[in-house]
């Protein structure tokens, strides 16, 4: 199989950045967290090691050794290239509720006015697609989603707001997203989802990882303050959908 | 127990440092001054993951509630122990009911306390570091314990070292970054030449600088950061990640600092100047 091509990086002594060609593709997606299986399986097995896949790159850390960034480049190149094709992990369709209700989708009718389309339109535009994450960053559980519905691109807001409330669901130009705690933020704000992304008192403190999928659907006020009760009592399960590799 | 009888400005709980949950977007966290915990925990022979204290600028007025032995490094606060003056660096013998208060600061930013055996707070994530909402709080507050092993009988090999202090230092090494090869000549020659003011907008997150570079019009996809990352933002401005700066990012990052150049600018303040250099 043709491999897109990869760029190697320094990134100061202890990091060395591995791109591939700098578009958001699921295919491109695919090849990282392959090779990301492939180095955290038979490469980099000790715990100084950590990897970070994020849209079209892989950062490799070393928590206190310096790399030599030429071996390690070099290798990385030839690893790559015999890169065999290997069974995929599991991986998951999460079906998150939200509320769309006004009192949390505070932009929303300014969402719908810019379109010129009702509510219950963008809602559905919203509702319709499915969602890939192409990374996890800037808050802990905070997905990165793309595959939102070009009629739902929207810039963000001009002046971001001081405070978002956890839970709320977000637009932002070619992205979507959950804020998963409380923070500033600068998406417009459509909804919100009582279940917790993040979750420290877990072992696994966040069922999503690059390259899962997500999909929303509307659910009443009512039931979001039940799924609320349900998280805080720490009793919810998101629903999941194993996808077929 | 270690009794927090008066909070000061701002002080946690921090050890080595959260790893492996990067790609869940956890930052690291973790001691912003490497080096001078490193003294610190090595003078009571600790693990060099022990938690201690991070005392940051106006420290806080600590009573011990069972014997121990501590010691101070980092910046300088005019610590006190029961009254009487004590120096960074030095092993002191804590008995039950000793008071640890802090003054004016002379030097620095951020103080550490280690006690020997390293402090005990609740692991979270494979770590004791602040970082809400990962912890519950993000500082100590008046009135909070602070666990500790008790320890009767700690005789150390050093009981004071010599400290080649790099508080005065503000040159920050640094080394290519991703995006250093996409910067322009100028763009470099400001980094490089200019000397850089740090802005009050400076937490355990980020420090921002306020002189700015040239503004560009780059951009490019989401990707990892990690501490000593300089960003640079499309309005020219530069903003140097630290210990609980976010796991990734959407602003070029131009270069990275070395493990000393973040204990250096740890130990800085708003106001303070600082200038790079390329190694």
């Amino acid at each position: 199989m043709n491999s897109p091509k990869i760029n190697i990086k320094p990134f100061g002594v202890h990091s060395v950045l591995i791109e591939w060609p700098n578009e958001v593709s699921e295919v491109i997606l695919e090849k990282i967290l392959h090779f990301e299986r492939f180095l955290n399986k038979e490469v980099f097995t000790n715990k100084e090691w950590e990897l970070v896949p994020s849209y079209n790159s892989l950062l490799i850390i070393n928590r206190t050794k310096q790399i030599d960034f030429q071996k390690l480049s070099s290798d990385i190149s030839n690893w790559y290239v015999q890169l065999k094709e290997s069974p995929k992990p599991d991986r998951y369709l999460w079906r998150l509720p939200v509320s769309y209700d006004l009192e949390f989708g505070l932009d929303l009718e300014e969402v719908a006015n810019h379109f010129h389309k009702t509510k219950e339109e963008i809602i559905a535009l919203h509702t319709g697609a499915t969602y890939t994450v192409f990374g996890i960053g800037f808050l802990p559980g905070f997905m990165y989603l793309g595959g939102i519905n070009k009629e739902l691109e929207m810039p963000r807001k001009a002046t971001p707001r001081a405070k978002v409330v956890k839970g709320a669901v977000g637009i932002a130009g070619k992205q979507a997203g959950i804020y998963p705690q409380e923070s500033p933020g600068g998406w417009n704000i459509i909804g919100n989802c009582a279940v917790p992304i993040f979750d420290a008192s877990k072992e696994n403190p966040c069922f999503v990882s690059v390259g899962d999928k997500i999909e929303f659907y509307k659910i009443s006020k009512a039931e979001h303050d039940l799924h609320r009760i349900e998280a805080e009592v720490g009793i919810y399960k998101p629903e999941k959908i194993k996808i077929d590799a | 127990m270690l009794k927090v009888l008066k909070a000061g400005f701002y002080t946690t709980v921090q050890d080595a440092g959260r790893f492996h949950y990067r790609n869940k977007g956890v930052p690291v966290s973790g001691v912003m001054d490497e080096m001078s915990v490193f003294k610190v925990n090595s003078l009571l022979e600790n693990e060099e993951s022990s938690a201690v204290l991070e005392i940051t600028m106006t420290g806080p007025t600590l009573i011990f509630e069972k014997e121990t032995s501590m010691a101070l490094g980092g910046a300088k606060m005019s610590a006190t122990l029961n009254n009487l003056p004590i120096q960074n660096y030095k092993v002191y013998r804590i008995e039950k009911g000793d008071i640890l208060s802090f003054g004016r600061l002379e030097k620095g930013f951020r103080s550490y306390l280690a006690v020997k055996g390293g402090f005990t707070s609740k692991e979270i994530l494979g770590s004791r570091s602040f970082y809400k909402p990962i912890t519950k709080v993000n500082r100590l507050i008046d009135n909070d314990n602070v666990p500790f092993s008790l320890v009767e009988d700690f005789q150390p090999k050093l009981s004071e070292i010599k400290v080649a202090s790099f508080l005065d230092e503000s040159v920050l090494e640094v080394n290519k970054a991703p995006e250093f090869d996409i910067l322009t000549d100028k763009q470099l020659e400001e980094i490089f030449s200019k000397t850089f003011t740090v802005a009050h907008e400076n937490n355990r997150m980020a420090y921002q600088l306020s002189e700015t570079i040239t503004p560009h019009t780059k951009s490019m996809l989401t990707s990892a950061t990690i501490p000593g990352t300089v960003q640079l933002t499309p309005a020219g401005k530069l903003i140097v990640l630290m210990k609980d700066g976010q796991t990734t990012g959407g602003y070029l990052r131009a270069v990275q600092l070395t493990d000393k150049a973040i204990c250096i600018l740890a130990q800085k303040k708003g106001g303070d100047v600082v200038s790079f250099k390329l190694v």
